[in-house]
């Protein structure tokens, strides 16, 4: 958490993001947050607000977004809290990108359970494709970032990429995945294994067959 | 005995079928709800504390119980909460994922059921940030349930009144400790809360709140419709029902899969996951539940019962059933050590022993990794987790320690091994 540092705040950020607003549509997403929670509780709403900004961000600079500063003042007036109070979330969870990254947001899970299953390799691919951690690459279109646990240890390796999961990674997977984005088409998410459906053992369940193929109710067989 | 596929709460599991409403329906969820709320506040608490269900989020509260803790009448201008703890991010973890991607239904039954059982007038069901797929899936099925009636104004046409929201985090693993999840709630940083008050005298917004696990609220009307003694009749005693078990690292066939309780470690790999990677005899260690608990080595997990007390016994815990195994290609000082980086980088900060101690013990590892310390430093690295153990305002500073102390109770000698041919190869 020590190594996550606010981009700066300059004339340049200010005259690029001093007049930000929410547009019609994550605006309409943001009241529809704000009403989840009781009445006076808008601050609740924070964190969604802080995702929304950064996705509109992320819409305008062809990225997957973060958060300047005069973003953030944006989303404290809205709710009505001090900046300060902004800035701290964003800057406590990980999600919130607090400098500009590229078009894609290659995060490789790096913790054990991945790490068993052949991480290392993940990172040797993303390297040799010239990405670095913590930095965009030269052609703007990746940033690198290794990440904790995603939760999708039964499919281990994985690499989540803006709003998708790539899993049961190998090195010759992941790059066929990032070639597919790179040309701007829209490769299969979830487990990249031939033959495998989700997190079922491989080669099909050991369980629970009569699912596989018709939405099977068990009541019947219940004593 | 195995359990039988009839016995299964999860039947989508692995999502072959769809996890919208009408294909739950068919599946039996969301049958009659009105039914099962009839029997009032008092039998539901009365039927999940005889059903012997322990909260499957890692601590194994019985969950009955916790729900009794709530107060039997309520200020309107105290209403109570549920908190679904849908932060899944302990390393090893992937069951409620299945649960809200595939059977989302299921979640959204349980948080009625258990919301009234309760009192409660709405329950928030945190999501990690990181599962954006299956928060918009869980989106979906909640505005499913709404247009359906089955929750809002007169809930399942039972005269209660109950919502439930989906709030999504946005990356911090503290957040799944229920006083940390309640300030994240309320738009603040992911903070512990000292305890007492505990959430169901105060919680979310000063309210009485009980925050459960997805799992332990998902299989809630499963066990009302067929019964305690159903429930109670898997497992051992203590260690009652039937629980979701994900296995990853070097098996043959990873995956998750819903057992028995207290299903012996080797049955469970064997019949699922195609065994150990090269065979038994290549086993090394296993994680039983979750990177939180000290690893077991081979010979002492083999026969295990995979339930609470039975992974107790062999000194370490069932978590979350989080299976973690690890056979002989493993560096186990880096498997740790990476978990102990793990605690360093998601420390909230808040406690200096655990802020301080945690990237202490990881810089520690890494050189007990590569040797490059002294044979002394173990006792002391052993010493420091003891003082960040116990220490600190919640848990995390304990699961920081534990694995270190797992690893240095089963295997010193590898440990000193590396000192002493580091030692060697600076000496040549």
């Amino acid at each position: 958490m020590a190594d996550r540092h606010l981009e700066p705040d300059t004339p340049e950020l200010r005259a690029r993001w001093g007049s930000f607003a929410l547009n019609k549509a994550w605006d309409a997403k943001a009241k529809a947050a704000i009403a989840r929670y009781p009445a006076g509780r808008q601050r609740s709403a924070v964190m969604a607000l802080l995702d929304y900004a950064q996705r509109q961000v992320g819409e305008e600079t062809s990225t997957q977004g973060w958060l300047p500063i005069p973003v953030m003042e944006y989303v404290a007036k809205y709710l009505d809290m001090p900046v300060i109070r902004v800035v701290e979330v964003a800057s406590f969870y990980m999600m919130y990108n607090l400098v500009p990254v590229g078009k894609f947001h290659v995060q490789v899970c790096g913790t054990t359970p991945c790490m068993l299953r052949g991480s290392d390799d993940l990172f040797t691919a993303c390297k040799k494709r010239g990405m670095e951690i913590g930095h965009v690459s030269a052609d703007g279109l990746w940033t690198l970032t290794e990440v904790e646990c995603m939760g999708n240890c039964a499919s281990a390796p994985m690499v989540q990429i803006n709003d998708d999961n790539y899993e049961d990674l190998t090195a010759e997977r992941l790059d066929a995945v990032l070639d597919a984005l790179a040309a701007g088409k829209t490769p299969k998410s979830g487990t990249q294994e031939p033959g495998r459906h989700t997190v079922e053992p491989l080669g099909g369940p050991t369980t629970l067959k009569d699912m596989v193929k018709a939405n099977h109710d068990y009541r019947g067989d219940w004593a | 005995m195995a359990l039988a596929d009839k016995d299964r709460i999860f039947t989508n599991v692995y999502g072959y079928q769809p996890w919208n409403l009408k294909a739950a329906q068919a599946r039996g969820d969301w049958d009659k709800t009105k039914n099962l709320l009839a029997l009032g506040r008092d039998k539901i608490i009365d039927e999940m504390k005889a059903s012997g269900l322990r909260g499957r989020g890692g601590a194994g509260f019985p969950t009955g119980l916790k729900w009794s803790f709530m107060p039997k009448e309520y200020k309107p201008e105290r209403p109570g909460f549920l908190v679904i703890n849908a932060d899944e991010s302990e390393p090893g973890s992937c069951k409620d994922r299945e649960i809200i991607r595939h059977d989302p239904h299921k979640l959204i039954e349980g948080a009625l059921v258990a919301g009234f059982a309760m009192g409660a007038r709405a329950a928030y069901i945190y999501i990690r940030g990181e599962y954006i797929r299956e928060a918009e899936t869980l989106f979906a099925a909640v505005q499913e349930a709404y247009d359906a009636g089955l929750i809002g104004k007169n809930a399942c046409k039972s005269g209660y009144d109950f919502d439930v929201f989906v709030h999504r985090g946005a990356g911090a693993y503290i957040c799944g400790e229920e006083t940390a999840m309640i300030e994240s709630l309320e738009g603040k940083k992911g903070q512990p809360r000292l305890k007492p008050p505990f959430p169901a005298g105060a919680g979310l917004y000063g309210c009485p709140t009980t925050v459960n696990n997805v799992e332990s609220i998902a299989v809630a009307p499963t066990i009302l419709r067929r019964g305690a003694t159903w429930f109670s009749s898997f497992g051992r005693e203590g260690n009652k029902g039937t629980k979701l078990f994900q296995i990853s690292g070097h098996v043959e066939k990873p995956c998750v899969v819903e057992e028995e309780m207290s299903i012996p470690f080797h049955e469970l790999i064997e019949k699922h996951c195609g065994g150990i990677r090269g065979g038994r005899d290549n086993l090394l260690a296993v994680i039983p539940g979750g990177s939180s608990v000290p690893l077991v080595p081979a010979d002492q997990i083999w026969d295990a019962p995979m339930d609470f007390d039975g992974l107790k016994a062999v000194g370490s815990g069932l978590g979350t059933a989080a299976v973690i195994v690890m056979d002989k290609s493993t560096d186990i000082v880096r498997a740790i050590s990476r978990l102990s980086y793990f605690y360093k980088h998601e420390s909230c900060g808040q406690c200096t022993p655990c802020r301080e101690g945690t990237g202490w013990m990881w810089r520690m590892m890494e050189r007990l990794r590569t040797g490059d310390a002294e044979v002394g430093e173990i006792d002391m690295l052993q010493q420091v987790t003891k003082q960040v153990e116990g220490h600190t305002i919640c848990a995390l500073g304990d699961a920081a320690a534990w694995p270190i102390q797992g690893l240095i109770k089963h295997f010193r000698p590898e440990l000193e091994r590396r000192i002493n041919e580091n030692v060697r190869e600076a000496a040549e």
